[in-house]
């Protein structure tokens, strides 16, 4: 271009390799101290006094404990935000109602709440002092300071992941296929099961791996309704801060290790979805959760 | 009718308005009414205490400064990933999101792990004089961490989409390289980068687990807003969190109305 258009020296940009490479460093810097250091403490930490140490905190009866009422809570919650985000998204895509962007809002608005509020509300709602409190009592249900309050909390905080995904994603197909599908006679269930799904798969895949990273992961909301009772209401997060504040560094970073290792699975995860699917997945919207 | 060819409508918005309404809009309501039941003079005088309004102004404060870092720095390293071409290339791209998986304790022990100190990076800053950790600067640190992606991730795409053949005509006209940064792609960038610092913000306000850990949590000095709720559940003065909780209910409101109407300028901006 500038051979053709013959720009005399003097007024031709210096295009110096130095910019770049200033650039370059700052940047790759800034991941390397911000990024990669806070992962690499995880695991030296946990090693820091030995394989043997190591293992007998990951294998510990109060860490197995947190580790298997961790997979139960994202075995219940996990499943519900999906059946949701499937239904929302079926609705909020393939019919036109008032209200919509309302609606759309409001799906998306606990992953803006603090996880501390999202506890707090449930407290509210069903502690010793809450709305419906008295009445569970009376019935002998506890639902705060159990494993029911620790599965709705995380639902609350969850509850945009699967829906997040598939709504772009199901705006920009379209409804023709599955209209077409109808009109050749094809029931509801049909429909979803053989016209939608295989369009909507890798997406619902996607949203469904952050969902349970985060599942797994949450601590400030299911902090606030745990109640902390050791080997009863404690999930893996809960466990690490139990730990910690004992002075177990070893040990909190052993358990943290486990949550470290979960982290980067999702993440290399997701990066395959993103290289191998990456047309299925194309109207994702481009913002974080 | 004739838009509602497919079935299944019914169903759809029924299941999705009960499960929300269940699992968002009651508690939410519970939280509004316990909050409403102290009165305005109740909600002044929790609010008004010393701690809180500490507390108050340090969320503010460190997450609007960790947003603005975040920023900065967020569009330095879109900028780079996407204009670049360099070794592990695809596997810095991918860490980016790492803030996102990290379960937030973990990042919170962690980074104390560094800034304490006597920590991996505490040990450097320490002659200098330099705390970070259980200081006001720890609660910075923390926030930068998870907020980070967000800049990132709304600045990529669009700067992706952006035609080279403008910034080659700015330059053919001879303007510098900072010149053609300023003027003409700045501008380009800016409601991405807008809906970036307002997503991080929203993150660092609210943010509880990374942060407590390296705060230190001394009243008045290093305590944050949410912790100020939980210590007031631990006190089981639940009226006192309802207000503080409403407090930050209000605040994620304001930021996601603002976080809408940034996306909708986008929208019109990326249609010009």
């Amino acid at each position: 271009m500038e051979a053709v258009l013959k720009i005399p020296a003097h007024a031709r940009p210096r295009r110096s390799r130095l910019v770049p490479g200033l650039l370059i460093a700052a940047a790759l810097g800034f991941l390397l101290l911000f990024l990669v250091l806070p992962l690499a403490a995880v695991f030296v930490e946990a090693l820091r006094k030995g394989l043997g140490t190591y293992v007998a905190a990951v294998v510990h009866p109060e860490a197995i404990a947190a580790i298997k009422l961790t997979l139960l809570v994202a075995a219940i919650a996990v499943p519900l935000n999906t059946v949701f985000g499937v239904a929302a998204a079926w609705a909020m895509t393939r019919f036109d109602f008032r209200g919509k962007a309302l609606l759309g809002a409001l799906i998306d608005l606990p992953f803006s709440v603090s996880p501390v509020v999202s506890g707090l509300i449930y407290v509210l709602l069903f502690g010793a002092q809450g709305w419906f409190g008295p009445w569970l009592q009376a019935h002998d249900i506890k639902l705060i300071f159990a494993v029911p309050g620790l599965v709705l909390a995380t639902v609350f905080v969850t509850l945009p992941f699967v829906a997040r995904e598939l709504i772009p994603l199901m705006q920009s197909q379209g409804s023709d296929e599955e209209e077409a599908a109808r009109v050749l006679g094809a029931s509801g269930w049909q429909i979803f099961f053989r016209v939608t799904l295989p369009n909507i798969r890798w997406a619902l895949l996607y949203g469904v791996l952050l969902c349970n990273a985060r599942a797994m992961g949450e601590f400030g909301a299911v902090s606030v309704v745990s109640g902390h009772i050791r080997g009863l209401t404690n999930t893996l997060p809960l466990h690490v801060e139990i730990l910690y504040n004992d002075y177990n560094y070893a040990g909190a970073f052993a358990v943290a290790s486990l949550l470290a290792f979960l982290a980067l699975l999702t993440l290399g995860l997701k990066t395959f979805l993103e290289w191998r699917y990456g047309a299925e997945l194309a109207a994702r919207a481009p913002r974080g959760h | 009718m004739s838009r509602r060819v497919l079935p299944g409508f019914g169903l759809s918005l029924g299941y999705t308005l009960a499960y929300l309404g269940l699992i968002v809009f009651l508690p939410l309501a519970a939280l509004l009414v316990k909050a409403s039941g102290m009165g305005l003079d109740g909600l002044w005088t929790t609010l008004s205490a010393p701690p809180v309004l500490a507390a108050l102004r340090l969320s503010f404060g460190a997450a609007l400064l960790s947003a603005f870092v975040n920023a900065v720095v967020g569009l330095l390293v879109a900028w780079v990933l996407v204009r670049y071409s360099f070794p592990g290339r695809r596997l810095f791209d991918a860490l980016v999101d790492l803030p996102f998986a990290l379960p937030t304790a973990v990042a919170g022990i962690a980074l104390t792990a560094l800034y304490a100190p006597k920590g991996w990076i505490g040990e450097w800053l320490a002659p200098l004089g330099i705390k970070v950790a259980f200081t006001p600067l720890g609660v910075l640190v923390a926030m930068i961490f998870v907020g980070f992606p967000f800049v990132v991730r709304t600045v990529q795409p669009v700067l992706e989409s952006l035609d080279r053949d403008i910034e080659e005509a700015a330059t053919t006209l001879g303007a510098s390289r900072l010149q053609t940064f300023m003027r003409v792609l700045l501008p380009l960038l800016l409601p991405a980068l807008l809906t970036g610092f307002a997503l991080a913000l929203a993150r660092a306000v609210g943010e509880y687990g990374s942060v407590i850990f390296i705060a230190g949590n001394i009243p008045m000095k290093s305590e944050i807003l949410p912790l100020v709720i939980v210590k007031q559940l631990e006190q089981f003065n639940y009226a006192g969190a309802a207000a503080v909780g409403v407090v930050m209910l209000a605040l994620s409101f304001l930021l996601l109305l603002a976080i809408s109407l940034l996306q909708r300028w986008s929208r019109r901006w990326a249609e010009r």
